[in-house]
C-alpha cells in the first residue's frame, strides 16, 4: 500500500492521503482528478472501476471511485468532492472507464451532479420531468412536486453535454440521441423476453442492430433512499429485493459490509451456512438461467425441465428458511435460526439430482442448430472490454476473465474448500451459455466438501452476540460478494451519529446487472435484431437489481 | 383448506346476493350461465411481471403446480389476447402510464390482479418517492393477493377466487364491469375535487387568520 501511495504522491504531489480505514483513501481536487485517473489507469494499472458512488456530505456533494488493479488485486479509493451546491460540476472518467458512462447518469440523476465532457447527459432511472434530486439529503418527498402523472414522457430524445474547451470554458451543447434518418424501433417495457421492465429503443438498418439506447428506471424504488431511513437491521429486508435470484448473497453481502464495521466475528457454522445456502442459490438462478434463455429462444420444453430441479432448492430454502423466496435468513452476526437436522442430507440429494441433470440439459439444447447458430459467435464481448464495463461474472469469465470475487478477494469460508474458476475464452452468447451450466457443476463441487465440514462441524452457534442497537463509528466501508451474476459491492457509510437508532448515513449497492446493461449497445452492434434477444438473455440481468 | 374457509367471502357473498335479488329468464340465465363457466375455467392471463412475483408465477406454469389445470395456462404477453391482467410487482411512477394504457388496450371482459404486497399497498416501497401505493390507485383491482411473494398455492386461491367471481357475474344484461369501472374513475374525480376543495379552504382559512371552526 505504501509503494502505491508513493507513487501516487509522485503523479499528483497535492494529492492527500489517508491510511486509517479499510482501504487507502487519495482525496484530490477536481481540477486534477481527470489527470490523476488517466495515470492511474494507464501507469499504475487500475483498469478495473468496482463501484462509483455519489454521496452528499452537506456541506459537499461528491463522488467515491473503487479502483481495483486487475493484475495485483490492489484496490484504492478517490474521493473528490465539489462545495458548489447550486451547480455542482465535476470531471468526466467515462473516456477511461466505459463503465462510468452508465454510473455518471446514475449520480447525476440522484444528486444533480453534471459531469464535464460526458457525451450523454441524462437522466437514467427518473422520468425525465422529475423534480429535484431524491438522494440529496435536502430532498423535498412533498408528494404536489412528483404526483403519478400518467402522461408519457416529454423531451426523452433530448440530451446535452458539456464540453471544456482548452481554456477551461465550459458550454452546453444540446443535441438528440437518435438522428432525424434513423429508423428507431422500442422494445419494452413491457415485453416478454426483456425479463422485466427493461426499454430498448434499437435503432436498426435493415435487420442490423446500429445503436441501443437503454431506458432504464421502470422499476426504481428508491432502495438507497429507503435504506438511510431505517435501522440496519430492518433496511437489510432490501437487499433482497434487488436480485431475487441471488437473495442470499446479497443479503450476505450486506451482512459482512456491517460486521466489518462492527468488528464482529461470525461463528464458523454461521458463515458455512451461509456459503451454501449462498451456492444453493446460484444453483437456482443458474437454472432459471437456462430455463428463460432456452425459452426466449422457442425452446418451450426445455423451460420445464430446469424448473422441476429448481423446486428441490426452493424446498431446501421452505424448510430451513420459512419462505421459497425473499427468504431473509442472513442477519448481522450469522444466520437467523439454525439449519434442520436433515438439511445436509436434503443438500446431498438435491445436488445427486441436478448433477444427473446436466447432461440432460446439453442434450435438450446445446449441440440443437438453431441454437448453435443464433449463439455461436453473436454478442462477442472481448477480455479488455469486459475489465474496461467492469463486467463480472459468468459474463466477464466467458470473455476470460478471471473476476471470481470468491478467488481474488476470498470472503466466508471460499479458501477452505476448492474448486475451479471457469473460464472461457471466446465471449460470444454461446460461451455464457455452457459457462453457467459448468459453473453449476462447481456449486455441486462446493456444496458437497460444505456438506462433509458441516457433519464435522462441532459447533452449535449459530449467530454471535449482536447489541440490540447497532452503533458505528464514523467512518465508511466497501465489501463485494459474487452473486449469481457478477460481483455485488455494498457501499456504507455512517456518520457516527450517537442517537440509539443509528441510521445509515449512506448505503449503496454496486449491483452487477446494472453493469451488464452497459454492454448491451456494445455487444449488440452490427447483430441482428433477433440476436438482439438471445445476446441480452445470455448476459442474464435481473431488472430490479439495475433499478434498486 | 376447508371447504368453508374457501368461501367465506363477502365480497362474493354480496355480489351473489345482488344477481339472485335482480332474477332473469331461464333461457338466458342458463345459457349465461354455461358462458361464465366456460371463462372462468379458460382464464388467460397477462403476464405483467416486474419483479419477484413473476418468478413464483413462473413455478406456477412449470410442473409441480401446473396452472393448466385451471386453464390459465396460456400467458399472453398482449394485452389483446388476455382475460386478465396478473400485475406482479411493484409499480413505479414511471410504469404507472404504461400500466394504464395496457389494461385500456384489454378486451372487454378484463380483470385485474393485484398479486404480491407492493401492487396491494405499495409494500416495504410505501415510503418510497417513486412508488406507486398499490395499483388501485391507477386502476381497479378484481382480486387482491398478499404476500412478498405470494406462495403458489395463495396465488391459486386467488385465481379460484376469481373464478368464483367470474362465474356469478353477468354476461348478458347489465354489463357490471362497465359500470364499475365508470364508477372506479367517476369516485377517483370526485376524491381529487374533493381534495382540491378542501385545500382551498385551508388556504383560505390560514390567510385570513381567523379560528377555524370545527364543524
Amino acid at each position: 500500500m505504501a509503494d502505491i501511495q508513493e507513487k501516487i504522491a509522485k503523479l499528483c504531489p497535492e494529492a492527500q492521503f489517508d491510511t486509517t480505514g479499510e482501504l487507502l483513501l487519495v482525496t484530490v481536487a477536481d481540477e486534477k482528478w481527470h489527470d490523476l485517473a488517466k495515470a492511474l489507469k494507464e501507469q499504475l494499472g487500475f483498469d478495473y472501476l468496482n463501484a462509483l458512488v455519489g454521496v452528499d456530505w452537506k456541506d459537499s456533494l461528491g463522488v467515491m471511485y473503487y479502483l481495483t488493479n486487475t493484475e495485483t488485486q490492489d484496490m484504492i479509493h478517490v474521493k473528490v468532492a465539489t462545495t458548489d451546491r447550486e451547480t455542482p460540476r465535476l470531471h468526466t472518467v467515462s473516456d477511461l472507464w466505459a463503465v462510468a458512462n452508465f454510473q455518471e447518469r446514475e449520480v447525476y440523476d440522484f444528486f444533480g451532479i453534471e459531469f464535464i465532457n460526458h457525451p450523454d447527459m441524462r437522466r437514467f432511472f427518473l422520468r425525465t420531468d422529475w423534480v429535484g434530486y431524491p438522494l440529496r439529503k435536502d430532498y423535498d418527498m412533498d408528494e404536489k412536486l412528483n404526483p403519478i402523472r400518467l402522461n408519457p414522457e416529454p423531451n426523452e430524445d433530448d440530451t446535452y453535454s458539456l464540453v471544456e474547451d482548452a481554456d477551461g470554458n465550459l458550454k452546453r451543447i444540446d443535441k438528440k440521441v437518435f438522428g432525424p434518418d434513423e429508423y428507431v424501433i422500442n422494445i419494452g417495457p413491457q415485453h416478454p423476453s426483456t425479463h422485466g421492465v427493461l426499454r430498448y429503443r434499437t435503432s436498426i438498418e435493415g435487420e442490423l442492430v446500429k445503436k441501443v439506447d437503454v431506458v432504464s428506471g421502470y422499476i426504481h424504488r428508491g432502495i438507497e433512499k429507503l435504506s438511510e431511513g431505517l435501522t440496519y437491521q430492518s433496511g437489510l429486508l432490501y437487499s433482497e429485493r434487488m436480485d431475487y435470484m441471488a437473495a442470499h448473497m446479497n443479503r450476505h453481502c450486506l451482512c459482512l459490509c456491517i460486521e466489518k464495521a462492527l468488528g464482529i466475528e461470525v461463528p464458523h457454522r454461521a458463515e458455512l451456512i451461509r456459503m451454501m445456502m449462498d451456492e444453493l442459490m446460484r444453483l437456482s438462478s443458474h437454472l432459471l438461467s437456462y430455463g428463460c434463455l432456452t425459452m426466449d429462444q422457442g425452446a418451450t420444453t426445455a423451460f420445464f425441465y430446469p424448473f422441476r430441479e429448481r423446486e428441490l432448492v426452493y424446498d431446501i430454502f421452505d424448510k430451513n428458511c420459512g419462505a421459497r423466496m425473499s427468504m431473509s435468513y442472513d442477519t448481522i452476526g450469522g444466520v437467523t435460526m439454525d439449519v434442520q437436522p436433515d438439511f445436509v442430507d436434503d443438500v446431498r440429494h438435491a445436488c445427486d439430482v441436478i448433477e444427473a441433470h446436466i447432461p440432460e440439459y446439453h442434450k435438450l439444447f446445446s449441440k440443437n442448430v438453431i441454437a448453435l447458430g443464433r449463439m455461436k459467435g453473436t454478442g462477442v464481448l472481448t477480455r479488455e472490454q469486459a475489465i474496461n464495463y467492469a463486467v463480472g461474472g459468468p459474463t466477464g469469465r466467458a470473455s476470460g476473465f478471471h473476476c471470481d470475487v470468491r478467488k481474488t478477494h476470498p470472503y466466508s469460508l471460499y479458501n477452505e474448500v476448492e474448486f475451479d474458476e471457469i473460464t472461457y475464452n471466446n465471449g460470444d452468447s454461446y460461451d455464457r451459455y455452457m459457462l453457467r451450466l459448468k459453473e453449476m457443476e462447481e456449486s455441486i463441487k462446493i456444496l458437497r466438501q460444505c456438506c462433509d465440514m458441516m457433519e464435522k462441524e462441532e459447533g452449535h452457534e449459530f449467530c454471535a452476540k449482536v447489541p440490540k442497537l447497532i452503533k458505528l463509528p464514523k467512518g465508511h466501508w466497501y465489501q463485494q460478494v459474487e452473486a449469481s451474476r457478477g460481483p455485488i459491492g455494498v457501499y456504507l457509510e455512517s456518520d457516527g451519529d450517537p442517537k440509539p437508532f443509528q441510521k445509515p448515513y449512506r448505503l449503496h449497492y454496486q449491483s452487477p446487472c446494472f453493469n451488464l446493461i452497459g454492454v448491451v449497445d456494445l455487444t449488440c452492434k452490427d447483430n441482428l435484431i433477433a440476436d438482439l434477444i438471445t445476446i441480452t438473455a445470455s448476459l442474464d440481468y435481473v431488472i430490479p437489481d439495475i433499478d434498486r | 383448506m376447508k371447504w368453508e374457509d374457501f368461501k367465506d367471502n363477502e365480497y362474493i357473498d354480496q355480489l351473489l346476493a345482488e344477481l339472485n335479488a335482480s332474477g332473469t329468464n331461464v333461457v338466458v340465465g342458463k345459457f349465461n350461465q354455461l358462458l361464465q363457466w366456460g371463462h372462468a375455467n379458460s382464464l388467460w392471463p397477462f403476464s405483467f411481471g416486474t419483479s419477484c412475483c413473476a418468478i413464483e408465477f413462473m413455478c406456477l406454469g412449470a410442473a409441480r403446480y401446473d396452472m393448466a389445470r385451471f386453464g390459465a395456462e396460456v400467458a399472453r404477453n398482449s394485452p389483446r389476447q388476455a382475460d386478465y391482467i396478473m400485475c406482479m410487482g411493484t409499480i413505479t411512477y414511471r410504469m404507472a402510464p404504461a400500466l394504464v394504457r395496457l389494461y385500456e388496450q384489454m378486451a372487454e371482459p378484463k380483470y385485474v390482479i393485484a398479486c404480491g404486497a407492493c401492487t396491494v399497498s405499495g409494500g416495504p416501497f410505501t415510503k418510497s418517492y417513486c412508488v406507486v401505493k398499490g395499483i388501485d390507485d391507477i386502476i381497479p383491482v378484481d382480486v387482491y393477493m398478499p404476500g412478498c411473494p405470494p406462495r403458489p398455492e395463495a396465488m391459486f386461491y386467488g385465481l379460484m377466487q376469481l373464478q368464483r367471481k367470474i362465474k356469478i357475474s353477468k354476461w348478458f344484461g347489465g354489463d357490471a364491469r362497465k359500470e364499475k369501472r365508470a364508477k372506479f374513475f367517476e369516485a377517483k374525480a370526485q376524491e381529487e375535487k374533493d381534495a382540491a376543495l378542501r385545500a382551498e379552504l385551508m388556504k383560505a382559512a390560514q390567510e385570513s387568520k381567523e379560528p377555524v371552526l370545527d364543524l
